[in-house]
């Protein structure tokens, strides 16, 4: 049974958690995460939802409760932001090396200093080492869905690794949009209760969170890859089986939007994905040859779906709205690495857009295309990232 | 006479642990698990009993057991509390044992929420003063006037000066319903108020002196004597608090002069060397004298 | 030997490893001195003193050899004699 309202974001994602059944959520307020707990917090108290809402003193402990209650055998969420999400950072490296699955929203916004609430994907990016399963939205009905896939894909015995679903602060969170949604009935089809194999259970006293030597060590952290790189496969099942109910195909773990035939490419993740659409469909219609690579999921990296979209490309231009300090963005840096020295590959140019919030409207847009042509035509890589729209007459 | 008897399947904290020679933690957490029983989750943040009892492959844990990091004992339980009581079972009970160091420093935020929040979680810290399982630095939990690495004795130094965080009187302080205070030296009376603790919910917290042979410098059979000699000479106070009062106090009858009790440890051998250290034992004597009054011991 | 998913391991492992390497004098049980209070088993910090057929007896494999055991004995029935390797 399928329904539609106007809603906002945060909302959407509440309602989207809620028709998941988890049994545990905790989380600490951070902007411009709150609506998301705050609209959870409400289906609670109003008897709508029934799950036990722990109220933290910190994200750390945020993270570390919903960690604990996964170990104890309980469909566990929460969500952060920026801040928050690296405050979270510790415990969530231990969490996926102990493979515990949850599901985190990670609310992009910009990290201090200077301290600000803007959007960039700083925070979210920051932690694609820990070995967090990372999904990137471009809408608010992406949200939903993705959040119904990922306890799926969280907890599938295969995989059991936090995932974190990143959707742009406010301009997502804080905006609304016509959504559609599935039934309970649907949900509960598709997302059977969590029955983990381990779990701290008195009957079968097991030890989690032992400490290894080097003798074993390397092998642990191979294991959390390897479930990532298999992982890829299944994250792809689930997605299509979740479109097969909704209705809705936002794609596997990328959307290549236009690629067939273009000569430049842009690579990007997030909100501003919208936004390139129509500047492409823009550019289409006056004849240029552009498309976009949406990054859906960003770890694992979906390299092998990206090469063969990028194929006949003579360059792409990868839009980071984060950036390695003394070094490039993160996604450009990771496109590079698959890229670099396979016959026939297209130039690869890093741009930071969007960090600090700064806005990729269309003339940005056009802007980062003729950049990437006017490369392309000279033939060599740049040395550095190039910042869209830095004004670098006022750094001192 | 016969103690607590207990036949070796029933034992929940079995041999092959890497606990020094004579730990007292060792020989606490038998008791503590003795008296509760299987039917508990136990969470160790990091330090020593958690690395002594868990190399990867060799676990003397025969309850269910989850080290996560070092400052989230009280929230790993407090979520583990959170699954159990949505899975409705009952049954089971949330432990926490961890050291000082995790308790009085790094976990102490977390662990004020998970008081603040009422979570049913029991919390035991074995404080045996310092981080121990990194060589013995000083922790909040540092006796005063003790030597520890990174607040050692020296010729400008007394070690800590600063007193010994009173925890226990923190913890009552937030409306908790049960607050103890124990000691492996006196381990019936020990085994009683875990139980004791256990008849109640909500947060429940218990101190349990732990000597260090290794590190407070004694041989290995006299880690009971030493912990005799703490509760002797009135340093450390055995007690309980139930609903913020005090609402028992064990006495002690032949109390010594803290001497006998510093002098039995190589961390306090500093103070017998000058003036300025027989001063220090004359404050320490103070302290004992202050908490002899305080609770009527 | 196969590495387990996220580390977790069964409990009661540690029996395993025999700590009774460690030692350098081992606990010597007088049976004639013996109350049978069970005191020596209490305070062991590896559970390594059991209680068998009224009496009580070291488990050496894993007894490291503290003392505890003989310093607590009320009877002073326990002797920590060298080991000889």
């Amino acid at each position: 049974m399928h329904t539609t309202e106007v809603l906002e974001g945060s909302q959407a994602v509440a309602l989207a958690v809620k028709a998941c059944r988890p049994q545990v959520v905790s989380a600490y307020p951070i902007s411009p995460q709150t609506h998301i707990v705050e609209a959870l917090a409400g289906m609670i108290a109003n008897g709508e939802m029934d799950s036990q809402y722990v109220r933290v003193e910190s994200e750390f402990s945020a993270a570390s409760v919903v960690s604990g209650a996964s170990a104890a055998g309980s469909r566990s969420y929460t969500a952060s932001s920026s801040q928050g999400l690296l405050l979270m950072t510790e415990v969530l490296y231990a969490s996926a090396g102990m493979r515990l699955p949850f599901v985190m929203t990670g609310v992009n916004r910009a990290i201090s200093a200077p301290i600000t609430i803007q959007v960039d994907h700083q925070d979210t990016v920051s932690l694609r080492d820990a070995g967090l399963i990372q999904f990137y939205v471009e809408s608010s009905q992406e949200a939903y869905d993705t959040h119904i896939a990922a306890f799926k894909i969280a907890e599938d015995p295969s995989i059991m690794l936090p995932v974190l679903v990143c959707m742009d602060g406010w301009i997502l969170t804080h905006s609304y949009e016509r959504i559609s949604m599935i039934g309970q009935e649907e949900v509960d089809g598709f997302l059977p209760p969590f029955r983990p194999a381990n779990f701290l259970d008195v009957n079968d006293p097991k030890t989690w969170g032992s400490y290894a030597e080097e003798d074993v060590l390397m092998e642990f952290r191979y294991a959390i890859h390897l479930a990532m790189q298999r992982g890829k496969r299944r994250i792809k099942e689930i997605f299509s089986e979740l479109a097969g109910i909704t209705g809705r195909d936002h794609g596997g773990l990328i959307e290549a939007y236009r690629t067939e035939d273009a000569e430049v490419i842009l690579v990007a993740m997030g909100s501003v994905v919208g936004t390139i659409k129509e500047s492409i469909d823009k550019l289409r219609s006056q004849g240029r040859r552009v498309g976009l690579i949406k990054i859906r999921c960003y770890r694992p990296f979906p390299f092998e779906d990206i090469l063969g979209s990028i194929a006949g490309a003579k360059v792409v231009a990868v839009l980071d709205a984060n950036f390695s300090m003394g070094s490039e963005g993160a996604l450009g840096m990771d496109l590079k690495a698959k890229v670099c020295g396979r016959p026939g590959a297209p130039l690869v140019i890093d741009f930071v857009a969007g960090l600090g919030g700064r806005e990729v409207n269309e003339e940005r847009i056009l802007e980062i295309v003729e950049k990437a042509e006017e490369m392309e035509r000279f033939g060599l890589p740049l040395d550095e990232s190039y910042w869209v729209g830095l004004d670098p007459d006022r750094v001192p | 006479m016969k103690t607590g008897k207990q036949s070796s399947e029933e034992e929940l904290f079995v041999s092959g642990h890497r606990a020094c020679h004579g730990c007292g933690m060792a020989v606490t957490v038998r008791h503590v698990l003795k008296a509760t029983g299987s039917d508990v989750i136990v969470v160790t943040p990091t330090g020593c009993l958690e690395t002594f009892t868990s190399p990867y492959g060799y676990s003397p844990w025969r309850v269910p057991w989850i080290h996560h990091v070092f400052e989230n004992g009280p929230s790993i339980a407090s979520g583990v509390a959170a699954a159990l009581k949505a899975q409705g079972r009952d049954h089971v009970r949330v432990l926490v044992i961890g050291g000082d160091g995790a308790t009085f420093d790094i976990g102490f935020g977390a662990l004020s929420g998970m008081l603040e929040r009422g979570d049913d979680v029991l919390y035991i810290c074995v404080d045996n003063g310092a981080y121990m399982n990194t060589g013995g630095q000083r922790s909040g939990a540092s006796p005063m006037f003790s030597s520890t690495t990174t607040d050692p004795a020296g010729t400008r130094s007394l070690g800590k000066i600063e007193r010994k965080k009173d925890l226990p009187g923190i913890i009552a302080a937030h409306g908790v319903p049960y607050v103890a205070t124990a000691s492996p030296a006196y381990s019936k009376d020990l085994e009683k108020k875990v139980k004791k603790a256990m008849q109640y919910h909500g947060p429940r917290y218990i101190q349990i002196d732990t000597p260090c042979p290794t590190v407070w410098g004694f041989p290995s059979d006299r880690t009971l004597e030493v912990g005799r000699f703490g509760v002797t000479s009135g340093l450390v106070p055995l007690f309980e608090m139930e609903d913020g009062k005090i609402t028992s106090v064990r006495k002690v009858k032949n109390k010594i002069p803290v001497e006998e009790y510093l002098k039995a440890q190589k961390r306090f051998k500093h103070l017998f060397d000058s003036e300025k250290g027989r001063d220090a034992v004359r404050k320490i004597q103070a302290l004992a004298d202050e908490n002899v009054e305080k609770f009527g011991l | 030997m196969r590495i387990s998913v996220g580390a977790v391991v069964p409990g009661g492992t540690s029996r395993e490893y025999k700590t009774g390497s460690w030692r350098d004098k081992r606990p010597v049980i007088d049976e004639d001195l013996c109350r049978k209070c069970g005191i020596c088993e209490s305070v062991c910090p590896d559970s390594a003193v059991h209680e068998k057929d009224e009496l009580y007896e070291i488990d050496y494999d894993y007894c490291k050899g503290c003392g505890l055991c003989a310093y607590e004995c009320p009877a002073d029935a326990i002797q920590m004699v060298r080991e000889e390797k």
